[in-house]
């Protein structure tokens, strides 16, 4: 029924099928939307959080899902500053997967805020020393880039294609995108690093707080290149996982394995610098405001010691030291575990850096506070999750989003059948149409 | 964000921040419009071409 | 005209006086159109600008002791004069540290509710909306007309009665003189301490009660010299405009934190 919107030389499974998906996956979106509509027209006392929660699942979910996106911007600078060549495969579904987590962050602060028809006011009313600010400038500057860096994806459709002036702007988009991948990575930079610098200035809570460099905490810097190192585990894995779906290879191992290499020494120099600052902060820093490393995790099994063990050791060291090695890389089992570890860490660290900050009192006559989320708090964060999947599923179908699927997943179509494909599309004069990987 | 808001001073932390910030958009911005720009000068150049 | 030292309002609060009574909270209630809802057992909900504590030195009986210590909004003046962990962190400018008082506002129609301000916050002394308010029946009558109430979605916290301030200012221009008295300017909660626990005034100025019970050390950013006064948290570099006094050692090692091995109340103590 929608043949001639899929791209040429692959297959996709019938319209009925594809329309039963989407509906599924739509009511779970619906569900969402029905619970933020309840959180902007009722309050936010539709949620679990209270005045020692201030931050809760929804910070969570914005500083994780930020983070995992980080894909999206280190698979860029690899490929067209650094010219990994080999990533021009994989490309293409780490911006869609990109701008799927930062249109998600961009909505969960749309709803998390008290007032969100003051939203403006964070631009317009700029305060340039708060950190926030600069997390909203950049993440929504960012949000343009991996708008212009998806826009000739959907420009390669098969029939959007055949408009003259759509080609063109495909093509002549791409030539520059190096332009637009460098800026978009100078921005997540500071943007990324800002999502560590909200918890790390807070010198009013020391289990958050850290010294660093000039203005910035090294919370700043960790957050950064946690990011850079666990955001390509997370494209990866959401790369296996379509391909799990769709029952076939997507893209070529030599893509996948040089993305995880490098991945994999990213989080093991990550880890690294993370031990040396947990090291630092709890022999020098909190000590010196009062606290002992046990205190933060002697209260409650909750937040107890293992969850410093589970970030650092299990989800990070363990990843790292699969990744580096090809016999890892190569594994399918032992790089998914990895993928799933990492991208577990970074989820860990984001929780630890919001809610366990908000957990821990600083006054001695003050206690613990625990939280568990509202059922309008989950179904908004559930709510991106089933927005992404409807997209991939859109873009996946009837998009380029994978170069090498041709070529891996060749079509048996008798050549009889192929012509009347050829007829069935109507007549495009002399514009090419082939499937384009992204290119500089 | 802009010199004539209220809170605007031509403090070092302003000139930076919102430097950077326009910085990044220019070129953005520049970029953008250059692919826009140019897509039509091919666009017509295809079209003239077409009908010759 | 002659250029005046800055003023540092602030307040001493004697725990050896405080009786729990509550006045206090409730005078800033009522001062302040705080609001209420019709169940307020979940205190993690409720707005108190001022709350009152009760601390335990967690002996057995009989040695088994109590404090109630009431606490307002610190006014932090931050580790540099302007710089409170609340003010530093506002994206949108909605709270702001006035450098001639001293005192850390709240502007409600600037704030959109991030609460950024309430994780930075150590005190606990930021309170948000999370509703609208809903006053019973012919209540806001009753409402002070000085105050504006907010809508939900904002913060707010105590603000040194700020409207007292500034109706003080106008009655003392009207008299032809830009000079406070001592007792023109009061919060709600220290009027209302039956047992005169809260004084209030301006630290910079040694004629005021304020100045002379804690004895200030503008050297060390308002550390108290006074062997007996303490604010809280003294550690963490915030210097609140808030002091205490007690005669009681456990108390005063109560409003802060120490490490196990640091047994000895350590008055040198200072964030640099």
């Amino acid at each position: 029924m929608d043949s001639a919107l899929i791209p040429r030389g692959v297959k996709r499974c019938p319209f009925p099928q594809f329309i039963l998906f989407i509906a599924i996956v739509g009511a779970v979106l619906l569900w969402g939307v029905y619970a933020m509509l309840l959180c902007w027209f009722k309050g936010l006392n539709q949620t679990n959080m209270n005045d020692y929660y201030g931050f809760a699942l929804w910070i969570w979910a914005d500083l994780a899902v930020i983070a995992v996106g980080g894909g999206a911007f280190f698979t860029g600078l690899l490929r067209y500053v650094f010219g990994k060549d080999d990533l021009k495969n994989i490309i293409n579904y780490a911006v869609l997967i990109g701008f799927i987590c930062y249109s998600s962050a961009l909505l969960i602060l749309a709803i998390d805020i008290g007032q969100p028809l003051r939203g403006w006011f964070i631009f317009w009313h700029a305060n340039v020393h708060s950190m926030l600010t600069e997390v909203a400038f950049c993440l929504s500057c960012y949000f343009g880039v991996l708008t212009i860096e998806y826009i000739p994806l959907i420009l390669e459709n098969r029939q959007i294609d055949k408009v003259p002036f759509f080609h063109h702007l495909g093509h002549n988009m791409h030539e520059i995108m190096a332009v637009f991948a460098a800026t978009g990575a100078f921005l997540s930079f500071f943007h990324q690093g800002s999502l560590g610098g909200v918890a790390g200035v807070l010198y009013g809570r020391p289990f958050a707080y850290r010294e660093g460099l000039f203005i910035w905490p090294w919370t700043f810097f960790l957050f950064t290149w946690s990011a850079a190192a666990c955001g390509p585990c997370f494209t990866i894995l959401v790369t296996k996982i379509t391909e799990t779906v769709t029952r076939k290879k997507l893209v070529k191992d030599s893509a996948v394995e040089l993305l995880a290499k490098i991945s994999g020494w990213m989080i093991l120099t990550y880890i690294i610098a993370k031990s040396v600052d947990t090291w630092y902060w709890a022999t020098v820093t909190a000590p010196s405001q009062g606290f002992s490393l046990g205190f933060f995790y002697s209260n409650n099994s909750f937040y107890g010691i293992w969850i410093l063990i589970l970030e650092i050791a299990i989800c990070g060291f363990v990843p790292a030291f699969i990744l580096i090695t090809k016999k890892g890389r190569k594994n399918s089992t032992a790089l998914w575990i990895a993928v799933i570890l990492a991208v577990t860490g970074v989820c860990l660290n984001r929780w630890v850096m919001v809610l366990q900050i908000m957990a821990v009192p600083v006054l001695t006559f003050e206690n613990w506070v625990l939280y568990f989320p509202s059922w309008q708090e989950i179904a908004t964060t559930i709510l991106p999750v089933a927005y992404g999947i409807i997209l991939i599923a859109i873009s996946y179908r009837y998009l380029p989003v994978f170069p090498n699927e041709p070529e891996l997943n060749p079509m048996e179509t008798l050549p009889a059948e192929e012509a009347e494909q050829e007829e069935a599309v109507e007549p495009s004069g002399d514009l090419e149409q082939e499937l384009k990987p992204a290119e500089a | 964000m802009f010199p004539f808001n209220f809170e605007w001073i031509w403090d070092m932390g302003h000139v930076v921040f919102m430097g950077g910030l326009w910085y990044a958009l220019t070129i953005l911005g520049i970029g953008m419009t250059y692919c826009i720009i140019k897509s039509v000068i091919d666009t017509c150049r295809g079209n003239d071409e077409h009908h010759h | 005209m002659k250029h005046k030292k800055a003023k540092k309002y602030g307040m001493v609060i004697d725990l050896d006086k405080c009786t729990g009574c509550g006045s206090c909270m409730v005078a800033c209630m009522a001062e302040n159109n705080v609001p209420f809802r019709k169940d307020e057992s979940n205190k993690l909900l409720s707005i108190t600008w001022l709350r009152v504590y009760k601390l335990t030195n967690g002996k057995p009986f009989p040695n088994t002791d109590i404090c109630y210590l009431p606490r307002p909004c610190m006014h932090c003046e931050g580790q540099h004069e302007g710089h409170p962990p609340c003010v530093s962190v506002c994206p949108a400018v909605a709270t702001d540290y006035n450098i001639e008082t001293g005192i850390v506002s709240q502007i409600y129609t600037r704030c959109f509710g991030c609460r950024y301000c309430m994780a930075s916050c150590p005190y606990h002394a930021r309170y948000f909306n999370w509703w609208d308010p809903v006053w019973p029946d012919g209540m806001e009558k009753y409402l002070s007309p000085n105050v504006s109430p907010r809508m939900r979605g904002v913060v707010e916290k105590c603000s040194f009665c700020y409207h007292r301030y500034q109706l003080a200012k106008e009655k003392a221009f009207m008299e032809g003189r830009r000079e406070l008295k001592e007792d023109e300017y009061q919060t709600a909660c220290t009027q209302a301490c039956p047992a005169g626990a809260i004084t209030f005034g301006d630290l910079n100025n040694p004629n005021h009660a304020v100045h002379r019970m804690v004895k200030p050390d503008p050297k060390h950013h308002g550390r108290p010299t006074n062997p007996n006064a303490f604010r809280l948290l003294e550690r963490l570099g915030t210097n609140p405009k808030v002091y205490y006094l007690s005669s009681r050692e456990w108390v005063r090692r109560a409003g802060d934190n120490y490490l196990e091995t640091e047994a000895k109340l350590k008055k040198t103590v200072h964030h640099s």
